[in-house]
């Protein structure tokens, strides 16, 4: 396969400047690098403007509801463990529509990559606030500012037992793949919190603010400690916004702990009818 | 009505459904037909519960309001129900609870007997005083203790030796106790009859979860719900046995996104929940439609709105199932009207969210879940499995909503190798969003399509009980069959038509049988007539005479027989 085999005959709708092109950038770099492709890869994608990567990528997508592609890779996952199943979500619809299924998946520790398109902001509604909207923060929907903390994604599924937890700035297209790949690697529930500037409804968070505020956590950063990890997530401003993967540890996936799919994936035979009599007895 | 009338009330923890669902056993092994019916409250224990059976020479599927025989653990169940007793019933009540008598039936007998008292001596626990009560009423019935020891044996050998011999002493304890005491109260309704055909006493919930296992169910996400939750209560132990997942979710709209994944991945897969529920997955049931993706819903109707009446039961979201969601979808809407059509419906409603590739709604309530009727060991030989268009195979050129003059384009699951897009937009033959005129036009009619073609190619008549020529037709849908059917037996000229498909519906047969009708009685449990409004929307009939009920409870047939005489 070639980049060009990963396009679609639609044109791209995102603004210019838009952080998801390259966030679509680093997907398919990821992709051709490791042969994702329509036998072993399928991809969940909520609303949003993040949503509208499924017309633009050629490998099999289901485009659900607002705050729902969790639980349908959820199921898709169970339903057929060997494929490599991506969530494309976004800040409002992961956090706000979607955070029980959020909550729920991190302690589910499903072999599964979220990618959370984090741009603070609606955008799609054309600019309100988001869970990830820091305080103060002016919209259509909070012209006097926003009154609420923002919500921290990474901090809150490490502490619902998310076991592998990574930010990356949209911008480093390289990063980002590499990061994608390793979130895909890892045997478990896999967040990745893409920073990624919306150019036309949060002048806030611009690219000029990450490239300016984010910072890679050194060699010396150990990811397979919790309370150094919690401390990690608890940063956020000025020059302190860690990127790169704050945490990883290996806990049994849930998948693992199916004994039904231990042998082969839950589909891979065909569905046959099935001979009930044994059972029937009981109820004589 | 040749129907005997079993009831054993007391208070909840005391095993009132444990030891009312032996009796049923026990009348079923005897050779005759059975029905269950349990009333019991929103909470564990100390609430009022109590179980009736239904005993009959032919199939019965009802509830009576009379009650031959009355086992009162409790001063409430005696308050309650011993105004019930027929002129020739009998009520045994527990004289260590210090139950006060202020009245009985003429004609009816009350005998008291220490059962607290005998359990302490006996056993040395008073938590087998239902089991001792059983055995009192087996000699008074003249029925064969043996099926009770039988009935303990199956029930208490996985719990121990020790538990097992106390329930058997107490069986004894009690049917000897009635020996020395009350032989001359002896009524031969539980002996054994000549012929004994095998039959499953089984409730609707049991009957869906075996049906979906029957059809290669592989993927069910529930959250419990009353009164649904026993169906993955039977699913859950059984997964690795037939080798499909059981899943509980956070909650009902993740249970219903879960499974429409599963299906996405090529599953077959369900989720079952009540009106409450449902409301929570009613964003996922358009998805499925606009994605075409097929999933079952079990739905058992209690009374609503909001928590509204938790264990009782109502017909009241046959509406809301008809219209939930944004938009227009295809949707099937199936009810069965007791657990044998509930087992089979179930089987073919995989069959047809495959073929039309869109959620299908097994419509039930808590009077068809949770009470036992014995039948026929389900006969599922006919049964084939029908994917419908569907190919794990490399397709050139793939398109997933591919237009056909049926309506239903080739389905091809995740993982197939083809470019596989489900798309909750409106979307092109390929799956990229699309907003133009002419796609949603097409994809619009492509979808409803379906529908039309179900009616076709799937949809039965539905069913004429009765005589052809009548002076009273009743209509009705569901559960109310059973009660409708012991009615019938006792009039004549009046027929009934049991509407078991609501969604495509059968216009063409409704409109012919209710204008050739002479008198039209529509019957249902909800307060609006949800069934009758819908008749006339689609026949342009409107329906004169209703009964309609609404106080959480199922309609008896005496009942329906009083209000059939008003009307002839």
């Amino acid at each position: 396969m070639t980049w060009q085999d990963y396009l679609t005959p639609n044109k791209c709708n995102w603004c210019p400047g838009c952080g998801n092109f390259s966030i679509w950038s680093s997907f398919e770099r990821a992709a051709l690098k490791m042969g994702w492709n329509n036998s072993n890869t399928a991809l969940v994608a909520g609303i949003g403007c993040h949503g509208h990567i499924v017309n633009f990528i050629s490998l099999t997508t289901f485009e659900g509801l607002h705050g729902r592609p969790i639980p349908v890779a959820s199921g898709l996952k169970m339903a057929n463990h060997k494929l490599n199943v991506f969530v494309f979500t976004g800040d409002g619809d992961c956090l706000a529509e979607g955070g029980n299924h959020f909550i729920h998946a991190a302690r589910r520790n499903q072999n599964i990559t979220v990618i959370i398109h984090d741009n603070a902001v609606y955008g799609l509604t054309a600019g309100q606030t988001s869970p990830r909207s820091p305080k103060g923060f002016k919209s259509k929907s909070t012209p006097d500012g926003n009154i609420e903390e923002p919500l921290h994604p990474l901090r809150v599924a490490l502490a619902t037992g998310a076991t592998f937890l990574a930010r990356v700035y949209s911008g480093n297209i390289d990063e980002c793949a590499d990061i994608l790949i390793k979130a895909n690697k890892h045997d478990g529930l896999a967040v990745v919190q893409i920073l990624q500037p919306c150019v036309t409804f949060n002048k806030e968070y611009s690219h000029i603010f990450y490239q300016e505020n984010t910072y890679a956590l050194g060699d010396d950063y150990d990811s397979t400690d919790k309370a150094a990890a919690f401390a990690k997530t608890m940063e956020w401003g000025e020059k302190q916004i860690p990127v790169g993967i704050l945490y990883q540890v290996q806990e049994p996936s849930y998948e693992s702990q199916i004994p039904q799919i231990k042998k082969q994936v839950l589909v891979a035979t065909t569905i046959k009818k099935r001979n009930i009599d044994g059972i029937l007895k009981k109820y004589l | 009505m040749k129907v005997f009338t079993f009831k054993i009330g007391g208070p909840a923890g005391t095993g009132i459904t444990s030891a009312g669902l032996m009796f049923s056993k026990i009348a079923a092994r005897s050779g005759y037909h059975v029905f269950d019916y349990m009333e019991y409250p929103s909470i564990i224990r100390g609430g009022h519960n109590v179980m009736q059976t239904s005993v009959s020479d032919e199939p019965i599927a009802t509830q009576l309001q009379s009650t031959d025989f009355l086992v009162a653990l409790n001063q409430e169940t005696v308050d309650r129900h011993v105004g019930e007793l027929t002129t020739t019933g009998i009520m045994l009540y527990d004289t260590d609870e210090k139950i006060v008598i202020k009245t009985m039936p003429i004609g009816a007998t009350a005998l008291g007997l220490p059962l607290h008292m005998l359990a302490r001596s006996n056993t040395g626990s008073i938590i087998v005083i239902n089991t001792i009560a059983l055995g009192v009423s087996l000699y008074l019935l003249g029925g064969d203790l043996k099926y009770l020891q039988d009935l303990l044996d199956e029930q208490f050998a996985k719990k121990g030796e020790k538990v097992l011999q106390q329930n058997l002493d107490a069986a004894s304890a009690g049917f000897k106790y009635a020996q020395d005491n009350f032989s001359q109260y002896v009524i031969s309704r539980l002996t054994k009859r000549k012929k004994t055909l095998p039959a499953l006493v089984i409730n609707g919930n049991e009957a869906v979860a075996l049906g979906a296992i029957a059809a290669g169910l592989q993927f069910a996400s529930i959250y419990p719900m009353t009164p649904t939750s026993s169906i993955l209560q039977i699913l859950a132990p059984l997964q690795q046995e037939f080798g499909f997942i059981y899943k509980q979710p956070e909650d009902e709209i993740s249970a219903i996104n879960m499974a429409i994944g599963a299906s996405f991945a090529g599953a077959r897969a369900m989720t079952a929940t009540s009106g409450g529920g449902f409301c929570l997955m009613s964003e996922g049931f358009g998805l499925a439609g606009m994605t075409e993706t097929p999933i079952v819903i079990i739905i058992g109707q209690r009374p609503g709105p909001a928590t509204g009446l938790p264990t009782w039961t109502e017909q009241g979201d046959l509406r809301f199932v008809l219209h939930a969601h944004q938009g227009d979808f295809p949707r099937l809407i199936l009810a069965p009207g007791d657990v044998t059509e509930a087992f089979h419906l179930t089987m073919q409603a995989f069959n047809l969210a495959d073929k039309y590739q869109t959620p299908v709604v097994i419509l039930v309530d808590k009077q068809i879940c949770e009470n036992h009727e014995s039948v026929s060991p389900f006969n599922y030989a006919k049964y084939r499995i029908d994917r419908g268009k569907f190919t794990t195979k490399k397709i050139a050129n793939y398109k997933r909503y591919s237009l056909s003059a049926d309506g239903i384009s080739l389905r091809a699951p995740a993982g197939s190798g083809n470019h596989v897009i489900a798309n909750s937009d409106e979307h092109t033959v390929f799956g990229y969003s699309s907003e133009e005129s002419s796609v949603r036009q097409a994809q619009m009619e492509k979808r409803m399509q379906k529908l039309i073609t179900c009616e076709q190619k799937d949809m039965p008549a539905p069913i004429l009980y009765g005589p052809a020529k009548a002076d009273l037709t009743i209509v009705s849908w569901g559960s109310n069959k059973g009660a409708i059917l012991a009615a019938l037996k006792e009039c004549s000229r009046v027929n009934f038509l049991h509407l078991t498909w609501l969604n495509p519906f059968p216009t063409a047969m409704v409109t012919k049988i209710l204008r050739q009708a002479k008198k039209v009685l529509n019957i249902e449990a909800n307060y609006t007539g949800q069934l009758g409004g819908l008749i006339t929307e689609k026949t342009g009939l409107v329906l004169e005479h209703n009964f309609l009920k609404y106080d959480g409870r199922p309609f008896y047939p005496e009942e329906i027989i009083t209000k059939i005489k008003e009307l002839l």
